[in-house]
């Protein structure tokens, strides 16, 4: 199925009775190439760029749930590449210039927005490290641009810029960053992925992993029988702790929940995706007209996919500070996801000390913008047993050499982002 | 989720901060490399019934053992963890 102009004004014509699924809901063979657990964002990247890219077709995709039902569907929808440390900057810009060509690519509408990502600062501190972020980027050839308040001011003009304790004296601004619909780049991958012969499964749990006499990997057991594979990729973000578990391995990793919030729809008012420097909290608008938001973790382990007041009460307060306005407009809905909180706050992307198992964990609540760079990376490292350039700092043993990426600067705790 | 505090009774949870699983032990001084790898960056991450410490900051300050399920964010036990004043209680 070839989407186009003339497809839809076909399918208009018609009534919208004659679409056709998107993609093959596929009963597992006995045998792939290469298994990639986890029906997510990531795991349809990998797929679809280890069938495009590296020429392996003989994939399958397995999904305990629906896809998109972790994660991909949960999330803020905000893609950006504004990174500061080696390690980060390239491979998120990677990342935004598979955002930029997606569409394209996978011949599905996503949604993509290049609607601008800025950073509010408070003060003459948070300008300096702002500064040098924006420097940073603009070395390595990723747009940014420090503003002043009067331009902030223009650009936005309803914050509460004379708030007495935290003033908004200006912000870094990326405006190829933005938002893209989530479920729709799950659903574009799944689409391209499933054209060229992967096999997506759904309702199929891993619970255990075939092991020969050696230790290594060759298949998966499932809540759908047996299926061999020539590598296993784990792209779980959220349980990559209890699939690892099923193959003896413990990770640096702490699984958080984490909320996000939107508002009932009103009229455009927020031009892009705007974050508050004195606390935490982010809010974009979606094309519906709800506001979407988010802060903190709730800062406990969780499994659970829900929250509890007091992170809500705090997020709530960062947005009052922001745009007092806001406390005019009814919470809509609310909801959890589970993070996999890296102890540094940066991801993954790795061989494990197992033979034949890699490893796609740790994104914090940084997953979604990542999405087409970790299919890309990951891709690569299952096909050529190498990691990509991009993502040759993404390792397992960086926590004990030392070699951590750091962000925030803040050292070892699973709180990070 | 509200925390019933051994020394103070049921209190909302935003009286209190956690820390995380109770199991890891501090490595002595000598420990070796691994160790102190181990227990500053490993986790079980556990989904179900586990033990962790919470901290009462928003009442008595004292540091709480309490096993929760997190799966479902249910508590089964909370106890005074070791020297914050357990014998006041009784545990």
């Amino acid at each position: 199925m070839k989407y186009s102009i003339f497809s839809l004004a076909r399918a208009a014509l018609s009534g919208h009775k004659n679409w056709q699924r998107t993609w093959r809901d596929a009963t597992p063979k006995d045998r792939y190439d290469v298994v990639i657990i986890g029906g997510g964002g990531h795991g349809l990247a990998t797929a679809w760029f280890l069938a495009s890219e590296y020429g392996i077709k003989n994939v399958a995709v397995l999904e305990k749930g629906w896809i998109g039902s972790g994660n991909a569907g949960r999330n803020t929808t905000i893609i950006r590449s504004n990174y500061g440390l080696p390690g980060n900057t390239g491979f998120y810009e990677l990342s935004m210039k598979l955002w930029e060509r997606m569409e394209q690519d996978l011949n599905y509408n996503a949604m993509v927005s290049q609607r601008g990502v800025i950073n509010l600062y408070h003060s003459d501190a948070q300008r300096d490290a702002y500064a040098r972020r924006g420097n940073t980027m603009r070395i390595n050839g990723i747009d940014a641009e420090l503003l002043d308040l009067a331009a902030v001011r223009k650009m936005i003009p309803f914050l509460n810029f004379d708030n007495a304790r935290f003033p908004v004296q200006g912000g870094l601004l990326q405006r190829r960053g933005g938002t893209a619909r989530h479920d729709a780049v799950v659903w574009g991958y799944a689409h391209a992925a499933s054209e060229l012969g992967v096999d997506i499964i759904q309702n199929c749990e891993v619970t255990g992993f075939v092991r020969d006499a050696n230790g290594k990997v060759t298949g998966v057991e499932t809540s759908r029988g047996k299926i061999g594979a020539g590598k296993v990729g784990m792209a779980v973000a959220g349980s990559s702790s209890r699939v690892a578990a099923m193959a003896g391995l413990r990770l640096p990793i702490e699984s958080h929940v984490l909320q996000a919030f939107v508002s009932e729809a009103i009229k455009p008012l927020i031009p892009g995706v705007m974050t508050f420097g004195a606390g935490h909290f982010y809010v974009s608008q979606s094309d519906k007209g709800g506001l979407v938001f988010g802060g903190d973790i709730d800062g406990y382990n969780s499994y659970a996919q829900r929250g509890n007041m007091p992170v809500m009460e705090d997020v709530c307060e960062g947005g009052m500070a922001l745009m007092p306005m806001i406390g005019r407009v009814r919470l809509l809905r609310q909801w959890g996801g589970i993070m996999d909180m890296s102890m540094d706050g940066s991801p993954i992307i790795d061989k494990t000390p197992v033979d034949g198992l890699y490893l796609n964990a740790g994104w914090c609540y940084g997953g979604f913008k990542a999405t087409p760079g970790s299919g890309f990376v990951f891709a690569h490292l299952l096909a050529r047993d190498e990691s990509h350039e991009e993502a040759a700092r993404f390792r397992l043993d960086r926590f004990r050499t030392g070699a951590m990426i750091d962000e925030k600067g803040q050292g070892a705790q699973p709180n990070l982002h | 989720m509200r925390i019933a505090c051994s020394f103070c009774g049921e209190r909302e949870l935003g009286e209190f901060t956690y820390l995380g699983d109770a199991k890891p032990v501090r490595p002595e001084a000598g420990a070796s490399e691994d160790e102190v790898f181990d227990y500053v960056y490993l986790r079980d991450n556990v989904a179900g019934a586990t033990s962790e410490y919470w901290y009462h900051g928003g009442g008595c300050r004292a540091w709480l053992k309490v096993t929760r399920n997190t799966l479902t964010h249910e508590i089964s036990s909370i106890e005074p963890a070791a020297g914050a004043g357990a014998a006041k209680v009784g545990a």
